[in-house]
């Protein structure tokens, strides 16, 4: 009976970790649009990744700095035009929904080397958003135990075609572990994530 | 004897376990981009919006000239921050982030959000904005222009003046002479020329 409610439990917090199945939005935005076709660099909108933990959801302003004077009236962009007129931001549906217990910093990793896409996949190629790794602890452990494996050059972080070297990865991520300061001891504890 | 009480502690255990719920994953605090129900006014949330007239004091006194652009002889025309190469090339970094959708990464102002309708702005390399001082770049991110959105709270003062500074050098290089150049570079100029 315990190992029933013990797997009902597991199978509770499991079952909601909804892998490569789009999410549904308030507005059908296209990352294949205007990363992928378009060439905006993530950080157009995301304008805080590389400061701050969280990489932030654009406000309605970054949309209509260009749908001020594009598709202007166009029914698939009435949700943000009615938010640009009443001041209501958009309310996105969450895509990757953290344990409140675990502390994720998106600013430590672009600037160690890790790759938008290592985490979040070939977002240029997604018409919808999903969520493209199940981003639990067992999966983050992964890379923090053995980070020369997926570290880039920090030139190469936002390039989601990025494709590690066929042969000599671990060769070059251990001299961007060195170069980079990550500090590998350290990666795999506890406090890196948990306070 | 011993049976029961071993039965008795599995269901204590699982009745325990199955109480196991997702406070500890969900938990009573302000998370970022969270509803927050205690706000009185209308937009409601966790992320609000700033006060009106607010003027950020991390960056120590308030300087206006570097916030503003604005001198009392009008835009200024020397940056407020020393130029280097560092302030150039993160300058030429952010304005292929945030300028090149429409201005081009040349800035002949035929970027690819241009080429799907946006109206073209002027090139960067006409006489008069070759003319303009670098406050005039500056302030045209801070407070937008023409048909172009304010970028101030995307771009922090110290890049907005980086890019500014970035597009005086893209207006120099796309007006320049070989004579320009320093003679210790000019070969590796002439040998890409003719390769190409």
């Amino acid at each position: 009976m315990a190992l029933l409610a013990t797997s009902l439990t597991v199978f509770a917090r499991t079952s909601n970790n909804k892998v490569r199945v789009p999410i549904e939005q308030p507005v059908a935005f296209s990352h294949a649009l205007h990363n992928g076709q378009l060439g905006l660099d993530c950080r157009y909108c995301h304008t805080s990744v590389e400061v701050a933990a969280a990489a932030n959801i654009p406000p309605t302003e970054t949309c209509m700095t260009c749908h001020s004077q594009i598709r202007v009236g166009s029914p698939q962009l009435a949700a943000v035009q009615a938010s640009w007129d009443s001041g209501e931001p958009l309310a996105w549906n969450k895509v990757h929904d953290l344990a409140d217990f675990v502390y994720f910093n998106h600013s430590a990793h672009i600037n160690k080397g890790i790759g938008c896409s290592s985490c979040h996949g070939r977002i240029d190629q997604m018409a919808a958003i999903w969520k493209n790794e199940p981003m639990t602890m067992g999966w983050c452990l992964e890379c923090h135990r053995n980070p020369a494996a997926q570290v880039r050059p920090r030139s190469e972080v936002f390039n989601m075609a990025y494709v590690p070297p066929a042969e000599g990865q671990l060769e070059l991520g251990e001299q961007l572990v060195e170069a980079y300061h990550i500090n590998e001891e350290k990666l795999p504890q506890c406090s890196t994530c948990h306070r | 004897m011993k049976a029961s009480i071993g039965f008795s502690l599995l269901i204590l255990l699982s009745l325990l376990l199955s109480s196991c719920g997702m406070n500890m994953y969900d938990q009573p605090k302000a998370n970022l981009y969270a509803a927050a129900p205690y706000v009185k006014d209308k937009v409601v949330g966790t992320a609000r919006p700033l006060p009106e007239g607010v003027v950020s004091r991390e960056r120590g006194a308030v300087d206006p000239t570097f916030y503003t652009a604005l001198t009392p002889e009008g835009l200024a025309t020397d940056l407020p921050i020393p130029v280097t190469m560092e302030v150039l090339e993160r300058g030429q970094e952010r304005y292929n982030i945030y300028c090149s959708p429409c201005h081009n990464f040349n800035g002949n102002g035929l970027g690819m959000i241009v080429q799907k309708g946006m109206p073209q702005p002027a090139s960067f390399h006409d006489p008069r904005l070759r003319a303009s001082p670098v406050g005039y770049y500056y302030n045209a991110m801070t407070n937008g222009f023409g048909r172009m959105f304010s970028y101030a709270s995307r771009i922090p003062p110290e890049d907005r003046w980086a890019i500014a500074a970035y597009i005086k050098a893209l207006q120099l290089s796309q007006n320049a002479s070989l004579s320009d150049v320093p003679e210790s570079l000019r070969d590796s100029l002439e040998v890409q020329g003719a390769s190409r």
